[in-house]
């Protein structure tokens, strides 16, 4: 005998633990399957790209801090490039390298945390991962510590180099670091090869195709997992990168594992990067000789970078002011939730968090 | 990127199938007429000759006598960038085609210029509020948005 049943509208959020942030969902559920998701955002909306248009253009760095808060880094790295486009001005090249070396901790740590909560909303043994991932993070954000003085909210990264140069302690560690993350990662990726449930669960879920994430303007490890080679640190190198020797891992399924799976890959290769800029790095000074405020041209730019949720911009116009006239911010998790519904729609409602955690977005900066 | 479009190019290109789409370049920035940023974008996507798959972004500018629509393209095939602009005159309604029906990504980005900048996009599948919530009066990012005084009763969203 077959029961009827009729769809049922949940909220979920915007106070939930695997909504990564106050994000609110709107689910219709027929039993256990979804059948229209919707997204409701703006719990966290701050009004950046308006308090930006009333500051100067130095202290636009410290409200990029609070974007994406789980990769400050490369929100400072997106912001001073932009401005230094408008501005005509070069970067020291130690200053290049410090920032390469802050930007890919700042990937590692983020895709740490990316692969931690993936986990950890796969339940049962979510735990251990999610503690693996901020054990390791944890030295990561000592080091920022050491270069700045912060270790969320850094602003470390000026407009014309960085705010210092790195402290005589930051070396070892850095380099005690890059000998113990190989074995740390190695350990993680145990964690899910090891257990044939979790690789039943997340293989061949939320499926995205190559010309769905092109067309819906998806980037970063979302893209790479479809198959689709690009990545701006080679396509448009900025800073350093056009002087460190990386590869960029592409998977072709497109499902929840390639996504978990393109994000370590990822992290071997910030490896890689790191242990180059280690070797290289010029000496020299980290900062760009300026005044204090900055008058640009009227004009506007924009500069992309490889952020690791994705292609991350800031739109700049000046109109010859201290302030800029405009600044807008491409935020990669926001455009990302354009597949929303293509991901959740058809699956059960424990898949469907899933597939939302692997897109790995980020409240600070869907909102803005 | 490294291998940039020269606005000059592209806009000849343009002019050869359009012939009155294309109204001036300035830099690297190709500006149409609004009316004719749908049909334009879908050539610029559809033309293996161009290719641009991939839109980076659409914002607005408000330049206080019109608002400036941005759109930032790149062509993952010939690893180049493209940028249309498009200026969009009045205070009171103002209005373009959506892009949405070209690129999928363009979707929410609009849906936020709409709330932000209010700026309409004609045949937008669902063309409301985003960040702020139905109801919010007012568009904030607009240059003579002024906060309401306090105290001040927020209406509710729905």
């Amino acid at each position: 005998m077959t029961l009827p049943t009729e769809p049922l509208v949940v909220n979920i959020g915007p106070h939930h633990p695997s909504t990564h942030g106050v994000f609110r969902m709107r689910v219709t559920l027929d039993g256990e399957n979804i059948i229209d998701a919707e997204p409701v955002i703006g719990y966290l909306h701050r009004g950046t790209e308006k308090l930006a248009e009333e500051r100067s253009y130095t202290q636009v760095i410290t409200l990029t801090d609070r974007l994406d808060y789980v990769a400050s880094m490369t929100n400072n790295q997106a912001y001073v490039l932009s401005a230094e486009k408008l501005l005509g001005l070069a970067v020291p090249e130690r200053g290049q390298y410090l920032r390469v070396i802050a930007a890919e901790l700042q990937r590692i740590a983020s895709h740490l945390i990316g692969a931690g909560f993936l986990l950890a909303e796969l339940g049962g043994f979510g735990g251990t991962a999610l503690m693996y991932a901020f054990r390791e993070r944890e030295r990561i954000l000592d080091m920022f510590e050491m270069l700045c003085g912060a270790r969320i909210t850094v602003s470390y990264m000026r407009i014309g180099g960085v705010f210092q140069d790195a402290p005589d302690e930051f070396w070892p560690a850095l380099r005690r670091f890059l000998d113990d993350m190989p074995a740390y990662a190695d350990d993680l990726e145990r964690l899910i090869f090891g257990s044939e449930i979790t690789l039943s669960r997340i293989k061949g879920v939320g499926v995205l195709t190559a010309e769905q994430a092109i067309n819906a303007s998806l980037t970063g490890p979302v893209l790479r997992a479809t198959g689709v080679e690009w990545d701006i640190r080679k396509a448009a190198p900025y800073d350093a990168y056009d002087r460190v020797d990386f590869d960029v891992p592409t998977l072709t399924e497109g499902d929840n594992f390639a996504r978990f799976w393109v994000r370590m890959l990822e992290v071997r290769q910030s490896l890689r990067i790191l242990e180059q800029c280690y070797r290289d790095v010029p000496g020299g000074p980290v900062r760009a000789t300026t005044d204090m405020l900055f008058r640009p041209e009227p004009g506007d730019a924009y500069v992309p970078i490889e952020a690791p949720k994705g292609e991350l911009g800031f739109y700049l116009v000046s109109d010859g002011s201290i302030k800029p006239y405009r600044c807008k911010v491409r935020a990669p998790s926001f455009i990302s939730l354009t597949v929303f519904r293509d991901l959740l729609v058809g699956w059960k409602l424990a898949d469907g968090i899933i597939s939302l955690g692997s897109l790995d977005f980020n409240m600070g900066e869907v909102d803005r | 990127m490294s291998l940039a479009t020269v606005g000059a190019d592209l806009a000849q290109a343009l002019r050869e199938r359009f012939p009155d789409a294309v109204t001036g370049v300035t830099g690297d920035a190709v500006w149409v007429r609004p009316e004719a940023i749908a049909q334009v974008c879908a050539f610029l996507r559809q033309d293996p000759s161009h290719d641009f798959a991939l839109l980076n972004a659409v914002t607005a500018v408000d330049r206080v006598e019109h608002f400036e629509l941005v759109y930032h393209l790149t062509s993952l095939s010939r690893n180049a960038t493209a940028v249309l602009k498009a200026a969009v005159p009045g205070r009171e309604d103002p209005t373009l085609p959506t892009v949405s029906t070209v690129w999928r990504g363009a979707l929410l980005q609009e849906r936020e210029i709409w709330d932000l900048m209010g700026v309409r996009f004609e045949g937008h599948p669902d063309l409301r509020r985003i960040l702020t919530w139905e109801g919010f009066d007012g568009h904030p990012l607009r240059r003579d948005y002024l906060e309401p005084p306090l105290p001040y009763i927020w209406p509710h969203g729905g």
